[in-house]
């Protein structure tokens, strides 16, 4: 009987060890943008302001996405995220006098359910984690921006006959649990069907399970990238999503400082540059800078 | 929250279906596993109880992951199921929920009844035998009828669990009341609280409908 169970113990050991083994390429090392910190900011920002109070401290917490090729994405052995609201991240980070590339950067994951809280909670200075802009939102956070403008589309099968939404009628489609994309989708007369992160949507599409999944097309992007020749990207654009950062509702003057770095950075290239490096290898064309909403 | 009743009690729909059609699965393979745990043949016996070891010290969550990622690759899928009743759809992502809650529930179940027939004296096993019943007879007339009625609250509990277990299936492509909470929170994030507030108190009216069966159940069978 011992005998036995520990036979069957074994085996259950050998094929998780297969399955752990199968996941060991989940790093990768290709660096962003190096962005060096600026020197002037003495007297840059007004006195008890919250940047003020960040570039004193010398230190900032940033919220941002580990899920998403491109955007915001952290592969299980990076110490640092990488993609391009990192790359956003970098510049207003730097903007304080901070090193990007330092330390004293504690960057914090936050799922799309989080951001709020931790917001709100002061657990986080910033969120850049592809956070839409809402009007609802906005009544417990401040959101700056847009830094991207983007919308909804769909990735299906390399061979799949799905051309746009029209198509998804009465169909399942995937999405992550409690995000904007899968409301979206249920409103255009899909059948939205929740995972817990947009790869596992991935998979199911190639498995065959579901036709298609949706969110994002700088998202989608990322993953037919990384499933080239098995993945195509389907479709117009049937949503518009202003890509924005995130900060606490106490500190309305972030706003202005966040749209000033982000004017810079749409001035000077840094933003195309940025756009081009994280988002480019997905085939996405870098378009136009966004313009900036007025802050509240 | 009252703009979006329809969504909370369609979530909780999934769950309560969910729950049900597990709830006779997980049972009826409880009642299976039991039997050939306690019973006169030694390779059934060993096999359930490998069963149980394996499946009931495995987190839930894994088995979900196992029946909706690698499952696929070696051919078992349920691709095939489409069942569409009113505007609830039962397709893939509930059968697999299904699979995956109903073979976990099933050892809690098996281990509740065991629990049960353990209570039932050993002499009464034996006087069944003397006066010639076979094992089923021993099981069916004199051993089960009394240990149903001291397995009561350990299988309530296991049941309780397993109401509330069926939202991992949030995140495993069903709409179920989970989903539907992060779905509402995600949209209207200024009112996280009282959102939260009227799904868990969906979930304390459901278990508390499952315990009150349970009691009545109880009391109903107390007088041996």
């Amino acid at each position: 009987m011992r005998l036995r169970s520990a036979l069957a113990a074994t085996t259950a050991g050998i094929a998780i060890a297969a399955g752990l083994a199968a996941c060991g390429d989940a790093g990768s090392d290709d660096e962003g943008r190096d962005v060096d910190a600026k020197s002037d900011c003495d007297g840059k920002f007004a006195e008890g302001s919250r940047m003020a109070e960040l570039a004193d401290a010398g230190t900032i917490n940033v919220g941002h996405k580990t899920d998403q090729p491109g955007v915001g994405f952290q592969g299980a052995t990076d110490d640092v995220p990488k993609g391009f609201d990192i790359e956003i991240a970098k510049l207003l980070i730097a903007d304080l006098c901070i090193d990007p590339a330092s330390d004293k950067v504690n960057w914090e994951e936050t799922i799309s359910d989080n951001r709020e809280p931790y917001l709100e909670s002061g657990k986080v200075d910033v969120v850049l984690a592809s956070y839409s802009i809402t009007d609802d939102r906005q009544k417990v956070v401040g959101q700056a921006g847009p830094y991207m403008v983007t919308g909804q589309q769909l990735l299906v099968k390399s061979d799949s006959k799905i051309a746009g939404v029209d198509d998804v009628k009465g169909k399942e489609v995937c999405s992550v649990t409690g995000s904007t994309s899968l409301e979206t989708i249920k409103a255009k007369g899909a059948k939205g069907v929740g995972a817990d992160s947009y790869s596992e949507c991935a998979e199911k599409v190639l498995d065959g399970t579901y036709e298609a999944m949706t969110t994002d097309g700088t998202i989608l992007a990322g993953l037919a990238a990384q499933n080239e020749g098995e993945l195509k990207v389907v479709g117009d654009q049937f949503s518009t999503e202003n890509i924005g950062v995130g900060y606490g509702k106490d500190h309305p003057e972030m706003c202005e400082w966040i749209d000033g770095v982000l004017e810079d950075a749409f001035a000077d290239g840094s933003w195309a540059e940025a756009f081009k490096l994280t988002l480019g290898p997905s085939g996405v064309q870098t378009p136009e800078p966004p313009t900036l909403q007025p802050c509240k | 929250m009252l703009d979006n009743l329809d969504e909370f009690f369609k979530g909780f729909g999934y769950t309560l279906f969910l729950f049900l059609v597990c709830a006779v699965a997980s049972m009826a393979l409880g009642i299976l596993l039991v039997a050939m745990r306690v019973g006169p043949i030694a390779v059934l016996r060993s096999l359930a109880t490998v069963y149980v070891s394996v499946v009931r010290n495995t987190p839930l969550v894994l088995i979900f992951i196992f029946f909706h990622f690698a499952a696929p690759i070696i051919g078992i899928n349920f691709k095939w199921v489409q069942v569409h009743v009113g505007s609830f759809d039962f397709t893939s992502a509930f059968a697999t929920a299904f699979v995956a809650l109903s073979l976990y529930t099933a050892c809690f179940v098996c281990e509740g009844l065991r629990s049960g027939v353990n209570a039932v004296p050993m002499g009464q096993a034996e006087a069944a035998r003397a006066i010639g019943l076979p094992f089923g007879g021993v099981m069916t007339q004199v051993v089960l009828p009394q240990a149903i009625r001291a397995s009561v609250p350990p299988v309530a509990s296991a049941l309780i669990a397993m109401l509330k277990n069926t939202s991992v299936a949030a995140i495993f492509f069903l709409a179920e009341a989970t989903a539907a909470m992060r779905g509402l929170t995600n949209d209207y994030s200024s009112q996280r609280i009282g959102i939260f507030l009227c799904f868990a108190i969906g979930y304390i009216v459901l278990v508390e409908i499952v315990s009150m069966i349970s009691l009545s159940l109880e009391r109903r069978w107390r007088v041996a």
